[in-house]
């Protein structure tokens, strides 16, 4: 796995999110999903360019259901922005990186 | 500055796309492959099988082969023999004097990002919607294009798919193993797919019908919580709850590229010469769903791309200079 990727569970959720200090994008993923796997790479470049800006971290929804259930999850890809432990912005699909740094942008500093 | 022109660019990267690649390559003309981008709507690298799961009908593989396994292998087989692949999507073409410019990101620079001698078309076709008022808020929140990534939240619920085609029954019959129920909502009383995904919808005990019905509305603001169909004899109007919709009505040729630059037919495919992959372009090829409106399978499309190499490859050794 790429560095700077966190992997949440259901038992990491909260705490993790509670306590990040800056903006953190959580990609609700499965591995058979096609489109999933196609982001995993444009994320893992996230992660090393928006090091300190945006934090990366995803769920995988075949293993915590429940925190996909919660956040109304029903369409993967879905990437949620959670900003101060509460969600902020939701983009839903695969798209690609020029795409989803247009979407970051008011979280980039 | 100028670009050194590549002997041939691909556009896309499907079925067509890749074989295209693999051919041209053996051919030695070190083609450049633009594969597009990561998207759910059918348009992403790998084209429409990136979203499907089990494939019957390749042949070569009698227990079936996963759509995005199958082509990860196109893949991995073009760039073995040398196809350049990269991941971005072409924003615009310069097909109006050799060698052809092709852009990628701003479509406003004044140079191109790459220049080829020959194009190779094979940019696909996407899913259609069905261009309701509040469609793109509700996709992905109930509404969905892609059974395979979004069947999973359904688990134990009631879902419809609407459409009559091969890809509708698939998605139907596929949704099964999560929903309690699946309303397959026609507007005709008799469906288009083959026979075979017809028995099998039929025996499905999952799987009701809805002929003769269009979908005019959707339920819900901010999640869906169901449809208005229209009975298309009496015109009267229903609304059945449903905790997701997936809409597989057909798809539409990827050619927004190309307007103004490359006549289409009637029916808004990519017009090529009878029995080649030749556009009214000289240089200019085109295969797979881009122009095809009738056959429309991977093995057909793979059968085109492989054409379009080849003629390329013939239309680069007449016109050397």
């Amino acid at each position: 796995m790429a560095e700077g990727i966190t992997h949440l569970t259901t038992d990491t959720f909260d705490e993790e999110i509670g306590r990040a200090a800056g903006p953190v994008l959580v990609d609700f993923w499965a591995e058979w999903c096609g489109p999933c796997k196609m982001i995993a790479p444009v994320l893992e470049e996230l992660a090393g360019e928006l090091d300190g800006q945006v934090a990366i971290a995803k769920v995988n929804v075949d293993d915590a259901p429940d925190i996909a259930r919660r956040f109304e999850v029903m369409s993967i890809p879905t990437l949620i922005v959670f900003n101060e432990g509460a969600p902020a912005k939701r983009m839903v699909g695969a798209k690609g990186k020029a795409a989803l740094l247009d979407d970051l942008g008011e979280f980039i500093g | 500055m100028s670009v050194d022109a590549h002997k041939t660019i691909i556009i896309g990267s499907g079925p067509a796309g890749l074989t295209a690649a693999i051919y041209a390559a053996r051919a030695n003309l070190e083609p450049l492959v633009l594969e597009g981008e990561p998207s759910s709507t059918s348009d992403q690298p790998g084209g429409q099988l990136m979203l499907t799961t089990d494939v019957e009908n390749y042949p070569g593989f009698p227990d079936g082969v996963m759509g995005p396994e199958l082509m990860q292998m196109f893949r991995d087989q073009a760039q073995r023999f040398g196809a350049e692949l990269v991941t971005v999507r072409a924003s615009r073409v310069d097909l109006s004097s050799r060698p052809f410019g092709v852009w990628v990101g701003d479509p406003e620079a004044s140079e191109p990002t790459y220049r080829g001698e020959t194009i190779i078309i094979s940019t696909g076709a996407q899913s259609l919607m069905l261009g309701l008022p509040n469609e793109n808020e509700l996709v992905g929140h109930g509404l969905s294009t892609c059974a395979t990534c979004d069947g999973f939240f359904f688990r134990d619920l009631e879902i419809a798919v609407v459409g009559g085609g091969d890809s509708a029954l698939e998605e139907a019959i596929f949704l099964t193993k999560f929903a309690s129920k699946v309303t397959v909502i026609h507007r005709r009383d008799e469906l288009r797919a083959s026979k075979i995904m017809q028995d099998r919808a039929f025996a499905n005990p999952k799987i009701e019908f809805r002929w003769n019905s269009r979908v005019v509305e959707y339920c819900g603001d901010t999640k869906l919580s169901g449809v208005v169909v229209e009975d298309t004899s009496t015109g009267e109007r229903e609304e059945l709850s449903f905790a997701g919709v997936f809409v597989a009505i057909g798809h539409k040729p990827n050619t927004w590229l190309f307007d103004g630059q490359l006549p289409l037919k009637d029916n808004g495919y990519l017009l090529t010469e009878p029995d080649s992959s030749r556009t009214l372009i000289d240089g200019v090829f085109a295969c797979g769903d881009v122009q095809d409106d009738y056959y429309r399978q991977a093995i057909t499309a793979a059968g085109s791309g492989c054409q379009a190499a080849i003629d390329a490859e013939r239309w680069l050794e007449a016109n050397e200079d």
